[in-house]
């Protein structure tokens, strides 16, 4: 019998940590196009327009990131696709951050004054133009602290992979759970590892938070 | 190659979604009260505490909420049983739940505390209220009001969260998805039901505390 001593425990679980970390930021980068085009989309507004959106973020709001994955797991088979669990956990993700994305910068966008837009407008300026001069190099400053606080919960939310079989941290802690029967120690040693990825993106999220609020105090 | 949906095969197996459902249901019960009781404490203890409590709870509540809960669960019922700790599934579902719900409510309490207006605490104290009757009913009712909205959220997410307990065979509603699909393999509908009644779930409890939050919770 082969004896793990707590190096091989911790940098076994390193090495699939690295996983986390992309599929994080496949799901991070991805989510934040997509959840671009919805919000330029919604804010474009035609009523239809904005209530197909609104419910794709009721949906994914709505509905559990487990049952989200396994959705895509067997939907996307069922067109001839294969698909392996690097896709599902990969679309999963970024359909699920987009939804949140949108709906967070939604929200900064609705905190630029309306005063704003007309001023912009009455400068002749084309939609596409207000945008990109005026309104979104303000909310992005109002933007920066929650999408930053939102990775977080991405990360958090890459372990539901390890369901799907996807091998990351989570499932990487479990296989090696199993064949070192000490799963009090592999699984202590896997939440530590998600603590030292996320807490320092929550530190940073609440220091940008407090210099975003300082004018305000 | 596009396979044809057939929901019939799923539909007829509907006495063990609805009991699904329903233990998804009893799971989010007992995780609100329990978890908003022990995130009141903990507010509690952040805000007035005395110092080795106050750094106890701001751990515990930096430590839950920057790891997954699905390692909570595991954590709890893999890993609790090596130091002799057993838990059945239920037990170490509705403890995963109230820990993990514990830390959120924590954190969303103590914002609705420190906004309670200094006034207040001078007024309770010249009506020669104890400290704790002062917490109990001067600063908590208006704090979990101003606070409410924010919780009913984070009720709503444990809820959802809920459904990786069926990973540890509680049976609750993705659970009861699970065992249909591998029944008659009609995984997709399967989950497609089982998804469409969470997001119904979801909705509900949320009319539902958002009823019953200025009723029996903080007073009108």
């Amino acid at each position: 019998m082969i004896e793990f001593t707590l190096w091989d425990i911790v940098r076994n679980l390193a090495l699939a940590a690295r996983w986390t970390v992309v599929l994080s930021l496949i799901a991070f980068v991805g989510g934040g196009l997509v959840g671009l085009l919805l919000l330029v989309l919604r804010l474009s507004g035609r009523a239809p327009v904005n209530r197909v959106i609104g419910a794709y973020v009721q949906l994914f709001q709505g509905t559990p990131l487990l049952m989200q994955l396994f959705l895509l797991y067997f939907g996307i088979a069922l067109f001839g696709i294969d698909t392996s669990a690097w896709m599902a956990a990969g679309v999963a993700l970024t359909l699920y951050a987009s939804a949140y994305l949108a709906e967070i910068w939604r929200g900064c966008v609705e905190a630029i004054p309306r005063g704003q837009w007309e001023a912009s407008k009455s400068l002749a300026l084309s939609f596409g133009q207000q945008l990109r001069h005026i309104i979104l190099p303000q909310a992005l400053r109002i933007a920066v602290p929650p999408t930053v606080g939102f990775l977080v919960q991405v990360i958090k939310g890459t372990a539901l992979a390890s369901v799907i079989g996807f091998v990351e941290l989570t499932k990487a802690g479990g296989m090696i759970a199993n064949v070192t029967y000490e799963p009090l120690l592999v699984y202590g040693c896997v939440a530590l590892m998600y603590f030292v990825l996320c807490f320092p993106v929550s530190l940073y999220a609440r220091t940008l938070e407090r210099k975003l609020h300082v004018g305000h105090r | 190659m596009l396979i044809e949906l057939d929901f019939w095969p799923v539909l007829a197996q509907w006495p063990l979604l609805l009991r699904g459902a329903g233990w998804t249901l009893v799971l989010t019960a007992i995780a609100a009260l329990l978890g908003m009781t022990l995130g009141i404490a903990c507010a509690w203890s952040r805000v007035n505490g005395p110092r080795v409590l106050r750094w106890g709870a701001g751990a515990y509540v930096e430590l839950i909420r920057n790891t997954p809960f699905i390692v909570q669960l595991f954590f709890i019922f893999f890993g609790l049983p090596a130091a002799g700790i057993k838990l059945s599934p239920f037990t170490a579902s509705v403890l995963a739940m109230v820990v993990n719900l514990g830390a959120y409510a924590a954190e969303i309490i103590r914002a609705g505390i420190e906004a309670t207006p200094r006034g207040q605490f001078e007024a309770a104290q010249s009506l020669a209220l104890s400290r704790m009757q002062t917490f109990l009913h001067v600063v908590l009712p208006p704090a979990l009001k101003k606070v409410w909205p924010a919780l009913v959220s984070q009720i709503t997410i444990v809820m959802l969260g809920s459904a990786v307990c069926g990973q540890i065979s509680t049976e609750e509603l993705s659970y009861a998805a699970n065992l249909i699909q591998s029944r008659n393999f009609r995984a997709f509908e399967a989950y497609i039901l089982g998804t469409l009644m969470y997001l119904v779930l979801a909705i509900a409890v949320r009319r539902l505390l958002n009823w019953a939050g200025p009723r029996f919770v903080f007073g009108r």
